[in-house]
């Protein structure tokens, strides 16, 4: 080609054009790049054995999976058991023993015992949720994912109602579903013997709460803004959503009741999550603007909260919503457990989600606030409008990191007899009738890959939203 | 069935039910309908759900008898399970109404913790397993050996009561979990694997060839297990109390769930008596006469739980040993119904 090019200019030259120099008119075409650099070659050179230190470490790498990974797939595939179902017949353990522990696999046989998960399938996702109503909490799954992934779809419409169905009618739904809802609430305010217990005294009592909230609202606003109007009607909104979700939770809706106590598995992990993760955020939020406001009774209350909760092992917290609070609450009245373990898990995360999110607070430049004040913003406008979204923008990665911790946490409320998915697990292990040596390594590759998926999943969508939220700030 | 909910302070929907623990149980059970019974977590033989949930052993069979002298209906009972840790503050709470969960009956817990135990339904004791090629026969030729066993429990106190007043040295090697210390004793990281006898046989199927293994034949400790019920409520203590004996009467007079309904027409007067042809029984404790024909019938007798839960015939094969009746040689003694 070249040559054809330089011959062109030649030609040019030989008309008596002008030109005095070689010139080119086309790019030259790159070459090839060298074998090295492109293809599983290349990719290997840079990625793989770049210098000696890096080539070092690959090679041990390689030595370390060439010694693990053959076990992992012989134990896991190879020698797994994947039926129990013998001459038509379900053998239970006996399919995953060895002759000399009384089953039928050869002496030194190794490897997992998959029938045993699908046995226990069922109760490790619902928990001794009833087998006639597993469609409630089949449904409430339906219905969290079905509201859950239009809403991480960036490009999927109706945004605003797709929050408005996760914060409200999810919550309210899900909780139906699950406990059958028709509760009968008791007032919790005046003493009995002006009213008599039931209905009427829980709402007269509801309204004076109202009352009160309301009152707190004019103060605080009083103390802040000029106008207290705004503040103490959306206290009232709020009062009279949760009556409204209270009285829904009051409907019979022919739905059998089901304790808390026969949940557990995975549903219970997802309930424990969801409400922490749920709960922090918002409440996390408003102690971290509390610790950075300018108000000192708010400010100390803040750093108090955050503080307890952050001083205090998470097990400690549930040790003693399980163990300490019946003790202190009135004869006949007990929380239910799991209601205990939901709000400790919830303050918990929120004092941690409260520091991550002040690192965001702190991280926006002093201009920002400046700024927004100049052009005559009110505080909580700033806020919202100008603060927040960079806050909270910024923190992501601290975020999610904190989601993640905390789904992971949820295990723990297997101490306090909760059976989440781990719980659930280990609580199966004592079955005789599946009891072999593989039997809990079985149950804890399980459990690890359940894990990993959720969690893998939430950090690829964090690293996603983060790319997609970078307006190169930093 | 509706149900008694405290709201809390911000009008937070509370879930689940209130129970009073007020002083008269009976009336509250039989006001909800059914007996919420305290259970362990998980313990082979003893309470235990299985892989559709349905909860079986020694303990669940004493809760579903309580439930059929209550009711006359032995499935009318909720189960709880609870950890080692939060199952006396439970039953103090009133979140249960009878705590039947392999409970070592001890004066401590007698008499500080405001609860009473109903009687015992199973002895167990601390044992010893060790390998076979050891050719160890007796506890007291363990002199230099590495004891596995759980933390935080009692065993390990036994174990080092038992070696120290028997002059032998020994090394522990604890775990958190039981599956960690089977693991770890498999794997021959220790000679000898210690705990409670009846979790020892359940422990031996996760082994990698149990026919190598041995239990010895001391028992070190004494661990009666039986059902709590909390202080100052009389009437329904002697209803759980008289489950209990009431299975092991029937057993000394050999009514099982299979000839009750024949011995109803025994001339026997004992037999009469228990099965509430004779006597008015049942009335004294707040319940129908025919109380104990109900828990036999629909549960059995001590040897029919015992055989079905623990016995040979299961994958524990715990023979009767100390849980014999009394006329045969073990502890079981129930004092006679008249």
């Amino acid at each position: 080609m070249s040559e054809i090019d330089s011959q062109t200019a030649m030609d040019r030259a030989d008309t008596g054009a002008l030109e005095i120099a070689y010139v080119r008119e086309q790019m030259e075409h790159p070459r090839p790049a060298p074998a090295s650099e492109v293809g599983v070659m290349g990719w290997m050179r840079k990625n793989l054995f770049d210098g000696w230190f890096n080539t070092a470490l690959t090679l041990i790498a390689i030595w370390l999976l060439y010694l693990i990974l053959p076990g992992i797939i012989q134990f896991n595939f190879i020698d797994a058991v994947w039926t129990s179902i013998v001459d038509g017949e379900n053998i239970e353990r006996r399919a995953c023993a060895t002759i000399a522990q009384g089953g039928i696999q050869p002496d030194g046989w190794h490897g997992a015992c998959w029938p045993y998960i699908g046995a226990y399938f069922k109760q490790f996702v619902f928990g001794r949720y009833p087998d006639e109503l597993l469609w409630r909490p089949i449904a409430v799954f339906v219905l969290f994912f079905a509201g859950l992934i239009p809403m991480a779809i960036p490009s999927v419409p109706f945004k605003r109602e797709n929050i408005i169905y996760m914060t409200l009618v999810f919550p309210v739904a899900a909780f139906i579903l699950l406990t059958g809802g028709n509760l009968d609430y008791n007032g919790f305010l005046l003493p009995d013997s002006m009213i008599g217990e039931g209905f009427t005294k829980f709402w007269i009592d509801y309204i004076i709460l109202t009352a009160i909230v309301c009152g707190i609202a004019w103060v605080l606003a009083r103390s802040t803004d000029s106008n207290p109007k705004g503040p103490v009607l959306t206290a009232l909104a709020i009062m009279a959503g949760l009556a409204v979700i209270l009285l829904l939770t009051m409907v019979d809706f022919g739905l059998r009741y089901v304790e808390t106590s026969q949940w557990g598995g995975f549903l219970m992990t997802l309930v424990i999550a969801v409400t922490g993760i749920a709960a922090s955020l918002p409440l996390g939020i408003v102690l971290a603007l509390g610790r950075r406001s300018q108000m000192p009774i708010v400010r100390l209350l803040s750093v108090i909260f955050i503080e307890f909760w952050r001083g205090v092992p998470l097990i400690t917290v549930l040790f003693m919503s399980s163990v300490l609070l019946p003790l202190f609450l009135p004869d006949g009245v007990s929380f239910d457990k799991l209601l205990r373990a939901l709000i400790g898990v919830a303050l918990f995360s929120a004092a941690y989600m409260a520091e991550v999110v002040r690192g965001g607070l702190q991280a926006i430049p002093k201009g920002q606030y400046e700024g927004a004040m100049a052009l005559g913003l009110s505080y909580w406008q700033m806020t919202q409008k100008i603060i927040l979204p960079q806050a909270l923008k910024i923190v992501i990665p601290g975020i999610v990191n904190t989601f993640i911790g905390l789904f992971k946490d949820t295990t723990l409320v297997s101490i306090i007899g909760l059976l989440d998915f781990l719980g659930m697990i280990n609580s199966s292990h004592s079955d005789s009738s599946w009891a072999t040596p593989v039997q809990a390594i079985t149950s804890y590759i399980f459990c690890a890959a359940v894990f990993w998926v959720f969690c893998y999943a939430m950090a690829r969508y964090s690293n996603y939203m983060e790319r997609r939220l970078d307006t190169g700030h930093r | 069935m509706k149900k008694q909910i405290v709201s809390a302070a911000f009008g937070v929907a509370v879930l689940g039910a209130a129970t009073a623990a007020g002083a008269a149980t009976l009336d509250d059970v039989k006001a909800k309908g059914f007996v919420q019974c305290g259970v362990s977590q998980g313990l082979p033989g003893f309470s235990n759900p299985d892989a559709a949930g349905n909860w079986t052993g020694i303990d669940v069979d004493l809760c579903r008898g309580i439930a059929a002298a209550v009711f006359g209906d032995a499935t009318k009972v909720k189960y709880t399970p609870l950890s080692a840790k939060e199952r006396f503050t439970a039953l103090q709470s009133g979140e249960v109404d009878v705590l039947s969960r392999n409970t070592t009956w001890t004066m401590s817990r007698d008499t500080q913790l405001g609860l009473n135990f109903a009687g015992v339904n199973y002895y167990d004791g601390q044992g010893f397993m060790v390998r076979k090629d050891l050719g160890v026969k007796s506890a007291l030729e363990l002199s230099g050996a590495s004891v596995c066993t759980n933390t935080g429990t009692t065993t390990e106190l036994n174990v080092a009561d038992y070696f120290r007043a028997n002059k032998m040295e020994y090394e522990i090697v604890a775990f958190e979990k039981a599956d960690e210390v089977v693991a770890a004793y498999d794997a021959g990281r220790c000679d000898v694997y210690t705990t409670d006898q009846s979790g020892l046989y359940a422990q031996r199927l996760k082994l990698t060839n149990p026919a190598d293994h041995v239990v010895l034949p001391e028992v070190i400790s004494k661990e009666p297990l039986g059902p709590v019920v909390r202080q100052g409520d009389d009437q329904w203590f002697n209803i759980v109390k008289w489950t209990h004996f009431a299975m092991i009467n029937a057993e000394e007079l050999g009514i099982t769930s299979a000839n009750v309904d024949e011995m109803k027409n025994s001339d026997n007067p004992e037999v009469k008596r228990v099965l509430g042809t004779e006597g008015e029984f049942g009335t004294a404790l707040g319940i129908g006469n025919d109380w104990a024909y109900n828990v036999i019938k629909q549960v059995g007798n001590y040897s029919e739980v015992f055989d079905r839960n623990v016995g040979p015939d299961t994958e524990l094969a715990i023979s009767r040993g100390v849980n014999a009746l009394w006329s045969k040689g073990g502890l079981q003694y129930a004092p006679p119904i008249r």
